[in-house]
């Protein structure tokens, strides 16, 4: 398993499982606290009206038409919720719900009625993603990592999430401490000059992006079950944000290599010659690590009123 | 066109208009529902319940097969569906109340998660049936087409039993979603109706998964509620407007998915749905956009009005450019900004209006309806002519005071 064979089927989807993975867990952590994880919900599924929209205007499949459309979507989904919300004073649980399956159902409609039996492009493709077939072949085992030639043959999705990660962890550092502030205390964070709505607003913006680059490669089930499995399960193992952050960075990497495992080779063990969906495994993986904190977790009790 | 109206009225061959009453069934109890779960403000629990139901489906399927059966029998798959949402739930309920999680994040990982093992379950069956369509991905997206009499029953039978239980049960949900500490001294148990509605959220979804498919159930719970909050604030009208536009737009969903190719009907009645909202969002004389914004602006006008007038009078120069756009409109002031003849008597009229409304707040005690001065109001619509005809006496009197 460690030889060529892993490096040209397994190593890449794997990266991909976890680069994913952690793009969509470190933002989760900042959406848990201010009580906006659904809105990673929401995003991922207004991704498939954006992308199909995107192939029709385009004619194409590309990466950039796809991921320009998914992210108009993303922002359309948005502003429309936070219009529902403010001019038809609507609770935002209701107000979200209204938009993400209405657009949901635009994108199922449009998708049936295009003609994309030429491409693949379907609704089974926008949930479950399609991780399996991210293989790496011009690789010829370990040393190809430092190959250049075989490196820009590595699918491509690798490169995006990689650039994408980078951009979510540059973000949170760069504005970690007022982000930190602006998440606990928004009212506090704006009388001392933090520009709190705005850095609201980029979370929401970053989380969208990473779903979006995300969702390409593994699908919008394992990108909502990343935004907040992790970031939730890390919330049960500490109080110090640091702290939790670090713990959600390593719940992602594990559910994504376990699921990876436990999908390829599961079956192996109990006797089956197949495999089940990589990504449908990571997300039960996630949660079943969350149930395990839900049980055992040092944290896991709400602090008791002190009497 | 002629297809869809034969498709509205019931006249596209038997299965279409078994659908179609099947749906507005469903669309109706779905709306009545969803207004409860909307005025307790849980609408996306019901997404949980409905993104569960995938590992009881692919489960459901898998046992059936082991036991030489047919893995597509409806009931089977219903019952597979409802257990496993019902353990959805439960662990929802389980983590919000022993864990420091909030219900948000209890709802999204129940649905992700649970939704990841149904895919993974999706997966093993495609195996399974060796290449076969297993026909379980019509439940993602819901699929009418081909439906049997059998499944249009069930669904037009649970639909009719659960607006029944609606009708039974609204009361105590409405007192519930509204008081519910008072809802407890009346003997209704807060929990026990909270399972209640939870209970029919259920029935709901697991019957819908099969025309509107588990993605988009959710929707046909959220938007009639939501739709209907536009028109109405009182809650028994709220509870009718989301049932019947719930099943006016299933009705029209099904029929236009009837009379068209390649109209999937999930994604239509959704979309029916959603047209509804945004015309109640952008037009209900109350709480529409429209309405709102007209009412803001006939506000701003008079208010605009008002002061340009008692600047008149006080001989004040007016620099505000919207006062002057609203005096010269109204032809009280020329362009060059000098005041018309007109003008100088609706000022004067004005200034009248405000030395009395000064004395009637003053002997507010004679004037009871002085308090419901708001600067804005003309005063001979909010107080009599023989109140108006006293005040004014009064105002002579300080008149001839001071000269």
């Amino acid at each position: 398993m460690i030889g060529q064979e892993f490096v040209q089927l397994s190593l890449t989807p794997m990266l991909v499982g976890i680069l994913a993975s952690l793009a969509c867990a470190l933002p989760g952590n900042f959406l848990l606290l201010r009580r906006q994880t659904l809105i990673g919900d929401a995003i991922s599924h207004v991704v498939l009206p954006g992308i199909v929209v995107a192939f029709l205007i385009s004619g194409s499949i590309a990466a950039w038409p796809m991921m320009l459309g998914a992210s108009g979507a993303a922002l359309v989904a948005v502003l429309m919720i936070e219009a529902v919300k403010r001019f038809g004073r609507i609770e935002s649980g209701a107000a979200m719900g209204v938009i993400f399956t209405s657009m949901f159902a635009g994108g199922v409609l449009l998708l049936e009625q295009s003609d994309t039996s030429s491409v693949h492009l379907d609704v089974q493709h926008a949930l479950y993603g399609n991780l399996e077939s991210l293989i790496w072949l011009s690789a010829e085992g370990w040393g190809s990592l430092f190959d250049l030639a075989a490196l820009s043959e590595m699918p491509p999705q690798v490169g995006r999430l990689f650039v994408v990660l980078a951009l979510v962890v540059a973000f949170i550092a760069v504005f970690w401490s007022s982000l930190k502030i602006a998440t606990f205390d928004e009212s506090f964070a704006l009388s001392i000059g933090i520009p709190a709505r705005l850095l609201g607003f980029a979370l929401v913006a970053l989380t969208a992006i990473a779903a979006v680059a995300a969702f390409d490669a593994v699908g919008s089930i394992i990108v909502i079950a990343m935004f907040i499995c992790p970031a939730a399960t890390a919330r049960l193992m500490t109080d110090d944000l640091v702290v939790q952050v670090l713990w959600s960075a390593v719940f992602a990497v594990v559910s994504a290599v376990l699921g990876y495992m436990l999908a390829g080779y599961l079956p192996g063990l109990l006797g089956y010659d197949y495999a089940v969906s990589a990504a449908g495994m990571m997300a039960t993986v996630s949660g079943l690590i969350l149930g395990v904190a839900c049980l055992f977790g040092p944290k896991r009790k709400r602090i008791a009123p002190t009497a | 066109m002629t297809e869809f109206v034969s498709a509205l009225l019931l006249q596209s061959g038997y299965n279409a208009a078994l659908v179609a009453i099947g749906s507005a069934l469903l669309g109706l109890a779905a709306g009545g529902t969803g207004t409860f779960v909307f005025l307790r403000k849980r609408a996306l629990i019901s997404d949980a319940a409905a993104h569960s139901t995938l590992p009881g489906i692919g489960l459901a399927f898998i046992i059936m097969v082991a036991l030489g059966g047919d893995g597509r029998n409806l009931f089977g798959l219903i019952a597979g569906s409802a257990l496993s949402a019902i353990v959805g739930l439960l662990v929802v309920d389980w983590i919000t109340k022993s864990t420091r999680l909030p219900e948000d994040a209890a709802i999204g990982a129940v649905l992700s998660v649970f939704f990841g093992f149904g895919v993974v379950l999706l997966t093993v069956i495609q195996v399974m049936s060796a290449g076969k369509q297993a026909g379980l991905e019509g439940y993602l997206l819901g699929s009418t087409a081909g439906m049997l009499f059998q499944e249009a029953a069930t669904i037009a039978l649970v639909g009719a039993i659960s607006a029944g239980a609606l009708l039974l049960l609204h009361r105590r949900m409405i007192v519930v979603a509204f008081d519910p500490q008072y809802a407890e001294t009346m003997g209704f148990s807060v929990r026990a109706t909270d399972l209640m509605t939870m209970g029919l959220v259920l029935l709901v979804t697991v019957i819908g998964l099969k025309v509107v498919g588990l993605i988009l159930i959710v929707a046909l719970l959220i938007i009639p509620p939501v739709t209907a909050r536009f028109w109405t604030n009182r809650v028994d009208r709220l509870v009718t407007i989301a049932a019947v536009s719930g099943g006016l737009a299933a009705y029209i969903g099904a029929a236009l998915s009837a009379a068209y190719p390649k109209v999937p009907t999930g994604a239509i009645i959704v979309l029916v749905s959603f047209v509804m909202f945004a015309i109640s969002f952008l037009l209900a004389p109350e709480r529409g956009v429209v309405g709102s914004l007209l009412r803001h602006l006939r506000f701003q006008h008079r208010v605009h009005r008002r002061q340009g007038l008692l600047e008149l009078a006080r001989g004040e120069t007016i620099y505000d450019r919207m006062t002057l756009r609203v005096l010269q409109r109204a032809g009280y002031l020329r362009g060059d900004g000098v005041a018309t003849l007109a003008g100088r008597a609706a000022a004067a009229q004005e200034l009248k209006n405000e030395a009395r409304w000064e004395i009637a707040r003053r002997r507010n005690i004679e004037f009871a309806d002085a308090a419901r001065f708001d600067g804005l109001s003309q005063i001979d619509t909010v107080l009599t002519a023989d109140e108006i005809a006293e005040i004014d006496a009064e105002l002579s009197r300080q008149i001839g005071a001071v000269s």
